[in-house]
């Protein structure tokens, strides 16, 4: 598989395995509003995912599709970060999770969209509307929680200790895309750690949370290169159960 | 869904892409004002309803009493002339 391939589905899986876990949350949200709010931010996300399979499927020919990117990877071929395949917890790990990630993907696409390839700086530029609201959204619930009643301030720094040390995984490029980089294509994600962290670090310290200090090991084995938790598989058991049991089945 | 009840509620007005003014559309619980202006964006404008969003805690709306109505409001039915239907209006104008 080539590098561009590659890269565009380690880009799709992020959106579509945090937008599945999201989508968990729908009807079972705290109140109606933020069960709303939430599906709205899946959606957005299963949103980015169709398109960039929709060009990863036009890149690899063989008759390739979205659906089939989606439904018919195994857990192998998955090239998520580890951090948005995280369970959701309860609402403020999801919040966390949600916080961290959107940071990070907020840095990232304004760096994406000024890449060369076309439709990956399209896509970007169009997604980043959506993730601008989705930080404003997660910061806002980091500061109200983390800032709020003992209890939540206690439940929220819990959440950021759980996921802190899956942080320095969103930075740390796999090959495919240290060469693609090289081409202008792919974003250096060390390139953009430090104006990422100085957001978290400023939500974060509004939020009265104290940061975690980094462990600074890294067992070098990331989701980017396919390698994941226990928690990938179950969520592709659910996710891709229908077509695997019912192949080829449409609405 | 059980702590609804603990949080106030506002009600939602929406301006549309064409429209001049904003429109009631409904009510939502929220925390804080902020939160009401991302509750509403979030249900009340998924289908591109608007341009513009105002929120007001409900407990601040003052509603005329039902009980009043036709002390209120019928004494107005014949008073025609108040209607500028006795003018010519110019053709060039128009939305009147």
């Amino acid at each position: 598989m080539n590098d561009l391939i590659q890269y565009t589905l380690h880009l799709a899986d992020n959106a579509l395995i945090l937008g599945h876990r999201n989508s968990e949350w729908t009807g079972h949200g705290p109140i109606l509003e933020q069960d709303i709010a939430l599906s709205n931010i899946s959606l957005d996300l299963i949103g980015q995912a169709r398109m960039l399979y929709q060009y990863a499927a036009s890149l690899s020919g063989n008759g390739a599709t979205e659906d089939s990117l989606a439904y018919l990877r195994t857990e192998r071929e998955f090239l998520n970060c580890l951090l948005v395949e995280q369970p959701n917890g309860h609402w403020g790990n999801t919040i966390m999770r949600q916080f961290i990630f959107s940071a990070f993907q907020y840095g990232y696409y304004r760096e994406l969209k000024s890449k060369k390839d076309v439709t990956l700086s399209a896509i970007a530029e169009k997604s980043l509307k959506e993730v601008t609201y989705h930080l404003q959204w997660s910061s806002e619930w980091v500061i109200r929680l983390g800032d709020g009643t003992e209890e939540s301030h206690l439940r929220m720094q819990d959440a950021l200790e759980l996921v802190w040390p899956l942080v320095p995984e969103l930075f740390r490029p796999e090959p495919y895309e240290t060469r693609l980089a090289e081409a202008g294509v792919a974003v250096e994600p060390d390139k953009i750690e430090t104006p990422v962290r100085e957001k978290l670090t400023a939500v974060l310290t509004e939020a009265s949370l104290s940061i975690p200090e980094d462990s600074g090991v890294w067992s070098g084995r990331s989701g980017k290169s396919g390698i994941h938790s226990e928690h990938l598989g179950y969520i592709l058991s659910e996710m891709q159960y229908l077509q695997r049991a019912y192949p080829g089945c449409t609405w | 869904m059980s702590r609804n009840a603990s949080w106030p509620l506002w009600e939602v007005f929406i301006r549309s892409r064409q429209g001049l003014d904003h429109k009631h559309v409904g009510s939502l619980h929220a925390a804080d004002a902020k939160m009401a202006i991302e509750n509403a964006r979030d249900v009340y404008t998924r289908r591109m309803e608007g341009v513009s969003i105002w929120v007001v805690e409900s407990k601040y709306i003052h509603a005329s009493n039902p009980d009043d109505a036709a002390s209120l409001f019928d004494p107005a039915n014949d008073k025609v002339y108040r209607h500028p239907t006795f003018y010519e209006l110019p053709d060039e104008l128009s939305h009147m």
